[in-house]
């Protein structure tokens, strides 16, 4: 049975198997009308559309990497520019840092000039008013011990020679040449 | 095999070919009942009839048609789930095909190869499709509308890029071949490529696609008949061995499917870019 070529069908019909190769009408049919839908389907709606969605892709990636490289553009712009001004800012750093150092240095040699100028003055006055105390107690001492040298020598004399200016002139006189002779030891 | 068969299994397969018994596939599967016809008798056909395969056909064109209407309806920069498919199915055929056969021609014939990849696939997978069961491009009348196609396309790519003298020249009397040699040659050039390319297309698809349901048919129809139908347990392990060599056989037939189409397909791809190409 499997080896006939001539085969009963289900409507009783017969069937040879050349009539595998040989066409029906109705399969041409459905067959065509099959494949001029797809053949319309992909000319005016896939392809095209696939097509346009491939080329934006494109646009968008080249696009987003002309962007990215803008971007690092202006990133390495403004690093540069940062750099910069960093190294201005240390210059300026520094820059300040050096006038502090000197002004400074100003500052401590005229503070160190002031206090000369003012120690020199206390010294100076020191110096001055010790002098007039000395000088003081010079003139003191020397009437001091010009009374006692003419109460010594009024003792010695047995009269008053106080008030006589001959004898203070000579007692003076005395007195300035033993001084002389003390200042010369 | 007859010798381990006992006289059980013997009484079976003598059974099988009785009335009630196991029916093997034939190719009346391919001849089903005409659901209506009409018109007058024209060689021995209605000039108009439909069949439960024709009705595949305009499933599985409806089918494609709404996959590539949803897919690329809204196209997104990022393509996601069925666009995605869509877009991947379109650019195997693309690149795979049209760009790697045919360089610098493919934009021209990328509509045509692209046409024919999907409809080729979409009929050819109905054989393993649930209650369709056969392939649409199992009737010879699709592949024959697709190997005439591409015959014409080929044909008319050569003859618009050479001229109909230049193209038959380079076709019938190829260079390089010694003078007494193209009384071989030429005959064998003009069948092989003006009467077998759209044959061998034709009938490549076709008998694979019958022979594929064939072996479905076979392999399902023995397992339902062992498992279910006889009597004998002796044959049911070679029932199971039946539905499960089905199944294998099912999983082939998707290979086949697509390699069908795509055969076709990068063939058509093939035969253009012979037509096309402009060394010889």
């Amino acid at each position: 049975m499997i080896k006939t070529t001539v085969l009963a069908d289900t409507t009783g019909e017969s069937v040879e198997g050349i009539q595998l190769l040989l066409p029906a009408f109705y399969d041409l049919l459905f067959g065509g009308i099959s494949f001029v839908l797809l053949l319309v389907l992909f000319w005016k709606y896939a392809l095209p559309r696939a097509q346009q969605v491939l080329e934006k892709r494109t646009d968008a990636i080249q696009g987003g990497i002309a962007r990215a490289q803008q971007q690092e553009q202006e990133a390495s712009q403004l690093l540069r520019q940062y750099r910069e001004q960093l190294a201005d800012a240390r210059g300026e750093a520094a820059r300040i840092r050096t006038q502090a150092q000197a002004e400074r240095d100003e500052l401590v040699n005229q503070a160190r000039t002031d206090a000369q100028v003012v120690s020199e003055q206390v010294k100076q006055q020191a110096t001055a008013s010790l002098a007039a105390e000395r000088g003081r107690v010079v003139t003191d001492l020397r009437k001091e011990v010009g009374d006692l040298a003419l109460e010594l020598a009024g003792k010695v004399l047995g009269e008053s020679l106080k008030d006589d200016a001959k004898a203070k002139a000579v007692i003076d006189r005395f007195i300035t040449d033993l001084e002389k002779s003390v200042g010369k030891n | 095999m007859g010798a381990i068969l006992n006289s059980d299994q013997a009484n079976v397969i003598a059974a099988s070919s009785s009335e009630d018994g196991f029916s093997p596939p034939s190719i009346i599967e391919f001849f089903p009942p005409k659901l209506f016809e009409f018109g007058p008798d024209f060689l021995g056909q209605p000039m108009f009839a439909m069949t439960r395969i024709n009705i595949i056909m305009l499933i599985m064109t409806t089918f494609l048609l709404v996959f590539f209407f949803t897919a690329l309806r809204k196209p997104q920069l990022v393509p996601s789930g069925i666009q995605n498919l869509g877009e991947v199915f379109l650019d195997f055929v693309r690149v795979q095909i049209s760009e790697e056969v045919l360089g610098h021609h493919a934009k021209r014939f990328n509509l045509l190869l692209t046409t024919m990849f999907f409809m080729i696939f979409a009929f050819n997978i109905t054989g393993i499709l649930p209650l369709m069961h056969i392939a649409a491009s199992s009737v010879v009348a699709v592949p024959l509308i697709l190997g005439l196609t591409s015959y014409f396309v080929f044909n008319y790519a050569g003859v618009k890029q050479h001229g109909l003298k230049g193209y038959l020249q380079m076709n019938l009397f190829p260079p390089g071949v010694p003078l007494p040699l193209y009384l071989l040659v030429t005959p064998i050039e003009a069948v092989s490529t003006f009467i077998f390319r759209p044959a061998t297309l034709t009938i490549r698809l076709v008998a694979n696609m019958i022979a594929g349901h064939m072996l479905l048919v076979l392999f399902y129809g023995g397992a339902n008949y062992m498992l279910l139908v006889s009597d004998s347990f002796l044959l049911k392990p070679l029932g199971a061995f039946s539905y499960v060599a089905g199944f294998a056989f099912t999983l082939f037939e998707i290979l086949v499917a697509f390699l069908q189409a795509y055969i076709f397909t990068l063939l058509t791809a093939v035969y253009i870019s012979g037509a096309v190409s402009e060394e010889h």
